[in-house]
């Protein structure tokens, strides 16, 4: 892969950083009117997701990393992997590991197209789409009349996921979710 | 995709820029400073070493010369001193390749002022006063601070005696900086970094801030005197507010044969780094040599001040257009 100095560092771009590939969040420079520049950069790790700060000298470069972001369709899990195909009419699969997989578990639907991120061909992140429909499989029977605002239940969704709910949802409806705050927005 | 030609601030913050500057020069008016205007291009250019020079080819009446952007007014504004102009100042739009972000844009303007005799805690209180008359609302009071009292106070360190390794390990450590790309580093790059990313952010937070007693090795174009505690020390201030860098301040050198000293260690810096030589300025040494009043000077980024004055996130949010849209 290429070398990218500081002075390309842009949000997005894909670097390496203690050998681990990273996103770039943010790049702003440290400039002293009098002494030497510096590089003040936010990165994503992208494989335990956590943002960090770095300080680079201005000029300093860092590997490119081979990183790319493919749409693929759940299918199914063995149990050890969850496989994916890609949209692109290919029939291209790839299997996730359940470390890869993390919090997005908790919204897997089949078909449903999600993102892979792959990492030198292996994958090693799964974002769902920031909306998702799932059906409630468990929750207390629904509050007849109950369509103003004010309290909420827990229910559990085929997914697995388990969010909060307004009392009027029952058994078997299919809500829309929002995968990001993991918070019911409204009936499907 | 659509061409971005829009101004980068919007027309009512332009309108409060003029403003401001109207002030500027009001204040600067009442107290006999007069205004000059210089030429922004000039045969000899800045040898600093962090400064990166942007320059032009111009045909001339001798022929085809390179012609350097200035960095700020400084050496046309001290040409007029020695040539007896009294108090100066000027708006100069000035150039600083590479410098992008939110608080840098490669082309800016300086405010630049000059004034014979005065001492520099004079000129201190000279900037200090500006500064509040253009702000909203009081931003606190004026407090001094020595620069190895600020590394005393936040790192725990001495600016002039911490060995160089153990600044080396706390620089990587509180400004987030692989040991390894420090490993080769020498005193003034800890230095540099530890202030700008670890103190600087804490400055003039609710106060304005003066920072003096900067070591000797960063005296610039300022003259040099020993501190209380015996400590060589440049006889520089800086300003800060909300922890952005106004302003830097010189009692200003004045011997002609240690600013050519100073000229040619740069560029013999330069040429250890592997970075082009810039021009020396012979006529600002001819000048020097003609002999310039003592005094203090100051430069003040002046889009950084109407940035924080109107609250912007964004230098370039009070620039009609900022570099990438010109």
């Amino acid at each position: 892969m290429a070398n990218y100095s500081t002075n390309e560092f842009k949000g997005g771009l894909k670097v390496m950083l203690d050998g681990d590939p990273c996103s770039i969040v943010e790049n702003e420079l440290v400039k002293p009117g009098k002494g030497q520049a510096f590089n003040r950069v936010k990165l994503r790790n992208l494989m335990t997701g956590r943002v960090g700060e770095k300080t680079f000298k201005s000029g300093d470069s860092l590997e490119g990393a081979d990183v790319m972001d493919l749409e693929m369709e759940y299918l199914y899990t063995d149990g050890d992997m969850w496989h994916f195909m890609k949209t692109d009419g290919s029939f291209e699969q790839y299997a996730v590991e359940k470390k890869a997989l993390g919090d997005t578990a908790k919204w897997l639907k089949e078909q449903v197209p999600y993102i892979i991120t792959l990492w030198n061909d292996k994958a090693i992140s799964v974002t769902p789409p920031n909306f998702i429909e799932l059906e409630v499989v468990e929750t207390d029977p629904g509050l007849k009349g109950d369509t103003a605002q004010g309290g909420s239940k827990p229910a559990t969704l085929s997914s697995g996921a388990v969010v909060r709910v307004p009392l009027f949802i029952n058994q078997g409806e299919v809500l829309k979710i929002d995968t990001r705050s993991g918070e019911y927005v409204s009936r499907a | 995709m659509a061409i971005d030609w829009q101004p980068s601030a919007s027309i009512e913050t332009l309108r409060e820029r003029a403003r401001l500057m109207a002030k500027v020069r009001a204040f600067f008016d009442q107290r006999d400073v007069l205004e000059v205007e210089t030429p922004v291009l000039g045969q000899g250019g800045s040898t600093d070493v962090h400064l990166v020079s942007l320059h032009a080819l111009a045909r001339t009446d001798r022929g085809q010369r390179r012609l350097w952007l200035q960095t700020s007014p400084e050496f046309h504004m001290k040409r007029l001193l020695a040539a007896g102009s009294g108090p100066i100042f000027q708006l100069a739009k000035s150039f600083r390749d590479g410098e992008v972000g939110a608080r840098h844009n490669i082309e800016f303007t300086m405010l630049e002022w000059y004034r014979p005799q005065f001492t520099l805690d004079k000129l201190i209180d000279e900037t200090a006063t500006l500064v509040m008359s253009l702000l909203p609302s009081f931003p606190g009071p004026v407090v001094h601070y020595r620069y190895r009292e600020l590394f005393h106070t936040h790192l725990e360190v001495d600016p002039f005696t911490t060995s160089l390794e153990k600044l080396r390990l706390v620089a990587a450590e509180r400004a987030q900086m692989s040991a390894q790309s420090l490993a080769g580093e020498d005193r003034e790059t800890c230095l540099d970094l530890l202030m700008s990313v670890v103190i600087e952010p804490q400055l003039g937070q609710h106060e304005l801030s003066v920072v003096v007693d900067y070591p000797a090795s960063q005296a610039a174009l300022a003259q040099r005197h020993q501190d209380v505690d015996g400590e060589w020390v440049a006889s520089r201030f800086e300003l800060y507010l909300k922890g952005v860098e106004l302003a830097n301040g010189y009692q200003e050198l004045t011997d002609a044969s240690e600013q050519r000293v100073r000229f040619t260690d740069d560029n013999a810096e330069r040429r250890r780094l592997g970075l082009p030589e810039v021009d020396v300025d012979e006529r600002l040494l001819a000048a020097l040599e003609h002999g310039m009043p003592t005094g203090a000077g100051v430069a003040l980024g002046i889009d950084r001040l109407i940035q924080l004055a109107l609250g912007k996130a964004r230098l370039e949010d009070v620039l009609a257009f900022s570099t990438p849209r010109c």
